[in-house]
């Protein structure tokens, strides 16, 4: 997952997808891609239109409607912060407040050291724990402020 | 998992294969099981890890079995746990209670008392999970192997009459028979709009063409709802065998399961499962020898709320842009790539294997006249017992949300239930008695939406409410119609404008037109049902909007503009704890002595209330 320079290789995720496919197989190319290499580098997308034979106009239209796809390099961590209904009525503004704050960055963006890009999801279908975060594969529920600083701190201590 | 599965050549021998499986169950067999699914994130695999390593080291392998399962539906007593046969039911289990409980509950058959769930009406503690009160009032269909089984093991699937249903049909039943007993048990869609499943099947099937889709919508969006999310997880099988169905009714040779990407448990269960039923001859071609061919596919989403919208979903399988489109034509006629396709949800699919093993009469005996069978609500917000609960159609609104959901937190005042999601209404206490059926919750302006049901305490500001949906439908708004991609943003900057304190009398009035006209226009689901929550809000809570509006208050004491905080001078000990607290040093004082907040730099965080140990912190 830990982004890569730009000259990644994607040629064993194109040979998974014949090009007869066309576009039927482009989002699980780019999710396959994006997986492999935390985030869609435009010469990659540039292989993509020419093995499926769709446009690179086409593609990039595909990518930024899609909230999960990221055409620049994402960080160590992925912050996943849930702002469903659930964690907007127990106080998920005030702990999303505290992320940007202590990050200094906003939703979408990656700090300056690389280490955490902060995402802000609609629902993370754990609203037992709201309000929730997760952050790459880990939930942390029932946050406060003061919690979600322990936890970056944690994380920026190399926990 | 251990996978020595070989093809079944015909019904006879899934029957062989059940009754051997059911021959070999002892029913006073000690077992514990284990939720593996949602309580991950609570720390069940650390528990389960422990289990394992507890019955290692006392050598009862061989006399315990250890259960990975779905989803109990109690998700507030994470991680929770239920040992069989004595069916003991413990909540919040941590790895430290593990060895007392295989002590206690797997070698001495007791209790393990501390461990036990109490309930909080009657302070007593509950032995069995049976008696809950949480699951008392519960029938469950869609989730009748949900925390039962382990998802992942297509024999105790098949142990509880899995694909049962299956093989009556393709062998005894014409696909016009399997219509007819879905039309008569009257399931309605589970996805939200409630059009009848036999007649889509019906149209579907009408259409004339060599290839048809069968897609199985599991793209749940809707913020607050995780039902699908648990079925798939928890009972994969069921959403596979309900697929076979509705494909062999409506003559369906492929088959889409489109699922949200931020499910990654869901899909990995579905992998397994499709995997394991191909190896069983029960998906792929000729399944059970009768000639029938159905092949299921996996698309993942990524991330766009739009693409439940069914047009939508569909462009998005074709690797577009998932914008909707007008209908007709509709997706019977020409859906993916042109093909008549239909699209079914998961709670949908997962009551057809039930319906035509006990048939439509007795489905349609369940819930009221025009709402049949269950439903499965995903209860949160500001209420005790967090979770997933099966209900029959059209019990009372207050069953659900305090004899089951166990009222709400803190003692506070419950006010209003949200269901529906963004595109539901916000149904206040006077219709707590209301039955909870598609046409009750559309006659108080609601809708039954996918079954997510937020439930809002007296600190919850309907105003924000309604802005907080707002925003998540600009956000989610796909921008092809204009009074979405518009509307909706009007409405929004109203709203926010109300909120920071610089409301105008005519807003309400311009709120009501621009709903309407988005109501009318908007060109799918998602724009036209948009105002609903903004138009239940002000219809049941008007003085509220009023109080933000001409009084500059906020009574819920939560939009940030129109409240302060201030220091009680007879309660304030100056413990400092608030000016420690406070990140933007709007608080001054001197230890022992009484403090201050400075209005200009206060900026409404609320960490010095929270910090405050004296309730000396007023909100006004």
């Amino acid at each position: 997952m830990s982004p890569k320079p730009d000259a990644v290789d994607i040629g064993p995720i194109l040979a998974r997808y014949p090009c007869e496919e066309g576009q039927a197989s482009l989002m699980g190319l780019l999710q396959d891609i994006q997986e492999e290499h935390g985030y869609l580098p435009v010469q990659a997308l540039e292989r993509v239109s020419a093995h499926l034979k769709v446009p690179i106009a086409n593609i990039h239209g595909v990518v930024s409607f899609y909230a999960q796809f990221s055409l620049v390099p994402r960080g160590m961590h992925i912050i996943k912060m849930c702002m469903g209904t659930a964690c907007h009525i127990r106080g998920g503004q005030g702990v999303l407040e505290e992320i940007r704050s202590v990050l200094a960055i906003r939703d979408r963006e990656t700090t300056a050291d690389r280490l955490f890009t902060l995402e802000v999801v609609r629902c993370l279908g754990t609203c037992f724990l709201a309000p929730v975060i997760m952050i790459d594969e880990k939930y942390y529920g029932s946050l406060t402020p003061a919690k979600v600083r322990k936890i970056l701190a944690g994380y920026r201590d190399g926990k | 998992m251990k996978r020595n599965l070989t093809r079944l050549a015909g019904a006879g021998a899934l029957e062989a294969l059940r009754a051997d499986l059911a021959r070999r169950r002892d029913p006073r067999r000690l077992r514990v099981r284990i939720c593996m699914t949602g309580c991950r994130a609570q720390g069940a695999e650390e528990v389960l890890k422990a289990f394992e390593a507890e019955i290692a080291r006392r050598g009862l392998g061989e006399r315990v079995d250890l259960l990975a399962t779905g989803c109990h539906g109690f998700c507030a007593q994470a991680p929770v746990l239920v040992v069989d046969p004595h069916d003991f039911f413990y909540g919040k289990v941590t790895p430290a209670d593990v060895s007392e409980i295989v002590e206690s509950s797997l070698l001495a058959d007791r209790p393990v008392e501390r461990l036990l769930y109490t309930d909080p009406a009657s302070g007593v503690k509950v032995q069995k999970a049976a008696e809950v009160p949480f699951y008392k009032e519960q029938v469950k269909i869609v989730l009748r192997n949900c925390g039962l089984i382990d998802p992942r093991d297509i024999r105790q699937y098949i142990e509880r009459d899995g694909y049962a249903a299956a093989a009556k049909a393709l062998t005894s039943l014409s696909p016009e028979q399997v219509i007819e007993q879905v039309s008569l048990a009257g399931l309605r869609g589970r996805g939200g709009a409630g059009f009848p499943t036999g007649r889509k099947w019906s149209l579907a099937r009408a259409s004339q063409s060599a290839v048809k889709y069968l897609v199985c919508n599991a793209d749940e969006g809707d913020p607050g709802a995780f039902m699908d999310r648990a079925v798939l997880e928890g009972d994969p099988h069921s959403v596979l065998e309900g697929m076979i169905l509705a494909a062999y009714a409506i003559g369906a040779t492929e088959g889409v399961v489109y699922v949200r990407a931020e499910y990654p448990i869901a899909v990995e269960h579905l992998k397994i499962a499709i995997a394991d039923a191909q190896a069983l001859g029960l998906l792929g071609s000729d399944i059970l020898g009768t000639g029938f061919c159905f092949n299921i596919k996996i698309r993942k989403g990524s991330g766009a709320f739009v693409c439940g919208e069914e047009t939508a979903l569909m462009a998005s399988i074709e690797g577009r842009r998932g914008m909707p489109r007008p209908r007709p034509p509709f997706p019977a006629q020409s859906g993916i790539w042109g093909r008549p396709t239909c699209i079914n949800n998961v709670e949908t699919l997962a009551n057809i294997p039930p319906i035509l093993l006990k048939g439509g009469a007795w489905y349609s005996g369940i819930g009221t006249e025009k709402s049949k069978g269950t439903k499965v609500f995903a209860l949160a917000g500001k209420v005790n017992n967090t979770g997933l609960v099966e209900v029959p159609m059209g019990i009372p609104l207050r069953k659900v949300v305090f004899d089951i959901g166990g009222g709400i937190p803190e003692g506070l005042a419950f006010k209003a239930v949200q269901t529906g999601g963004p595109s539901g209404g916000c149904i206040p206490r006077a219709f707590l008695d209301q039955p909870v059926d598609y046409e009750s919750l559309a006659a108080v302006g609601s809708i039954m939406g996918s079954g997510g049901m937020i439930v809002a305490d007296e600190r919850t500001c309907v105003v924000d409410f309604s802005r907080f949906f707002l925003e998540f439908i600009q956000e989610e708004s796909c921008g092809k119609c204009v009074p979405c991609r518009i509307g909706t943003k009007r409405m929004l900057e109203i709203l926010e404008d109300i909120c920071a304190g610089r409301g105008r009398a005519e807003d309400l009035d311009t709120l009501q037109e621009l709903a309407s006209a988005i109501k009318d226009t908007a060109l799918c689901g998602l724009g036209q049902t948009a105002p609903n929550p903004v138009l239940t809000t002000m219809k049941y809570f008007g003085e509220e909007y009023r109080a933000h509006i001409a009084e500059g208050k906020c009574p819920a004491l939560v939009c940030k503009s129109l409240i302060r905080y201030d220091i009680l001078a007879d309660k304030c000990t100056g413990c400092m704890a608030c000016l420690k607290a406070c990140p933007a040093d709007a608080v001054t004082g001197e230890k022992k002595k009484v403090h201050e907040i400075h209005q200009d730099k206060c900026i409404k965080c609320g960490a010095c209330h929270a910090a405050c140990r004296f309730d000396a912190i007023t909100i006004t």
